[in-house]
């Protein structure tokens, strides 16, 4: 049975290029020089700095946003609802996330649109809807990653024995001390676990951005782009390496935390 | 319990909005496919099939369905295949290198699907020099279909433990007449509700699929994608998307069924 290793290895081996075509050269066709010169630029033009500042931002964005939604779910499913309601909830969070993804990016650019309902339940108020851009981004890069954060945060949730907090309360605590002391304590390792998911997820994101980002660019897209139409894969390679590169830094940060354990 | 009532009946209120919050677009989607209006005004205007009978006679999404249909069996079927070989080696033996390789089989799904299909499509264009096709497309698919079945079959054989094989062999039993009568018994389910999902999985998919499908290729998140932004497309492309909701959660709900709701919460990440 030890052989199968090496039939999916070289599956796995086509990942591993990776490290190969960060430095390709390149002219119309791709030669196989090493050279830096993709680095070069990436570093010094302008614009892929703020593509890359931007990316980030919505990361960061949609992180914190999934974390201040996730968290009351997560405190219900885990803490108040009946054993029975719990597994409810626990299928009807992640039913979602096997509905494509193109389709609830889809969902939402219906959603977002001036005629749609969105624009409709504001306009009572004097709003309107956000329409596409950056904010219907980080809007529905929200949505489509919850689950992801709301998964970790009950399952850390529901470790947290009950007679801890009714202890805390008998001691005299009240609610907000509790939530402080005991509770965020252990939600802290959960959120960071979730948050490694939003974060490599908005990083490399170009699809949603397509559909509800407007005329916005983010890093994955400028990989697609120039994958698909500007034939300059090695520089695709190489914009590439920044989402891997700041995950790489993420995850070694969040490892000294000790969160990885939760996964 | 300590949350005072007040606490509890906000925390209540406050997940019951953010359902509906997650299932309005889905709904809306639904909803939309039998919207009369072509722009989807809100409110709807009215209600028609005309557009579900507009999406069944049209041929694009019909061989689109095809080819999605042709690589995700063939895509499971290898996924299948090599996920539970894979998680049958890692659960039973020690190896040297088991623990870089047992990282390296989630790799595909854990860096952002941007870096796996550039990284594949480069595999096949610089490296290997094969063309983008069906393929490629079929190779990446199985990569990270592979994972699906191999995280549903490692949940189940770390459950299950290694003690009916063990005395199976002691009684005399070969090896592969072991795995025929125990193993795979015990595995079944579980490799189901892999196979469910890896299939659902590789349906829905389009972010690897644009990178290694080619120009020549069309699956079905691709013909949407591509139709997106054609506006007289737009109402069939919005009833192939509320039949992709009805099809996809379909699949896992059986998933869920035969593997048990921990289990799928252990696979899903």
């Amino acid at each position: 049975m030890l052989w199968l290793g090496v039939a999916y290895l070289g599956a796995l081996a086509a990942l591993f290029v990776t490290s190969l075509w960060t430095v390709d050269g390149f002219t119309g066709v791709i030669t196989r020089e090493w050279t830096l010169q993709n680095f070069r630029d990436l570093a010094t033009i302008e614009v892929y700095r703020s593509i890359t500042f931007r990316t980030v931002l919505t990361a960061v964005a949609v992180t914190v946003i999934d974390i201040v939604i996730a968290f009351p779910i997560a405190l219900y499913m885990a803490k108040v609802a009946s054993p029975r309601l719990q597994r409810i909830l626990v299928i009807a969070v992640l039913t979602p996330l096997w509905a494509s993804y193109l389709v609830k990016a889809y969902a939402w650019r219906g959603m977002l649109s001036e005629t749609g309902p969105v624009s409709w339940l504001a306009r009572p108020f004097g709003l309107d809807s956000p329409g596409y851009g950056l904010a219907a981004t980080v809007i529905t890069l929200s949505y489509l990653w919850l689950p992801y954060m709301i998964l970790p945060m009950y399952a850390g949730l529901e470790r947290l024995p009950n007679s801890l907090l009714e202890a805390s309360a008998d001691l005299g605590a009240a609610t907000g001390m509790t939530m402080r002391r005991i509770v965020l304590p252990v939600l802290f390792p959960a959120a960071v676990a979730g948050s490694i998911f939003t974060f490599s997820l908005t990083l490399g994101d170009y699809i949603a951005v397509k559909i509800v980002g407007g005329a916005n660019q983010m890093l994955g897209n400028v990989v697609y782009d120039n994958f698909l139409t500007g034939n300059n894969m090695p520089f695709a390679a190489a914009v590439s390496t920044i989402p891997v590169v700041i995950m790489l830094f993420y995850l070694a940060a969040v490892r000294r935390t000790g969160a990885l354990e939760n996964l | 319990m300590s949350l005072s009532r007040l606490t509890r009946t906000l925390l209540g209120a406050f997940s019951a909005l953010a359902l509906v919050f997650v299932y309005a677009p889905l709904a809306l989607v639904l909803l939309n496919s039998f919207n009369t209006s072509r722009t989807f005004a809100w409110p709807p205007t009215g209600l028609t099939t005309r557009w579900w009978s507009a999406a069944a006679s049209s041929t694009g999404a019909r061989s689109a369905i095809v080819v999605s249909l042709e690589v995700a069996v063939i895509a499971t079927l290898i996924a299948l295949l090599l996920g539970t070989m894979a998680a049958l080696a890692l659960q039973r033996f020690s190896f040297f290198g088991r623990d870089t390789v047992s990282l390296l089989i989630i790799l595909p799904i854990a860096l952002p699907g941007v870096v796996t299909g550039i990284a594949l499509a480069n595999a096949f264009l610089t490296i290997f020099g094969i063309r983008l096709g069906f393929f490629t497309l079929v190779v990446s698919h199985a990569t990270f279909c592979m994972v699906t079945v191999f995280n549903n079959a490692m949940a189940r054989l770390r459950r299950l433990g290694g003690n009916l094989e063990e005395a199976s062999m002691d009684l005399g039993a070969g090896t592969f007449t072991t795995f025929r009568l125990i193993t795979l018994p015990m595995l079944r389910s579980a490799l189901l509700a892999g196979c469910l999902l890896s299939f659902a999985l590789s349906f829905d998919e389009i972010i690897v699929t644009t990178f290694t499908a080619g120009s020549g290729i069309q699956t079905l998140p691709i013909w949407i994608y591509q139709n997106l932004f054609r506006p007289n497309q737009a109402p069939v492309v919005n009833v192939v998307a509320a039949a992709l909701i009805v099809l996809s959660i379909v699949p896992i709900w059986f998933a869920q069924k035969l593997a048990g709701t921990d289990e799928s919460v252990a696979a899903a990440r």
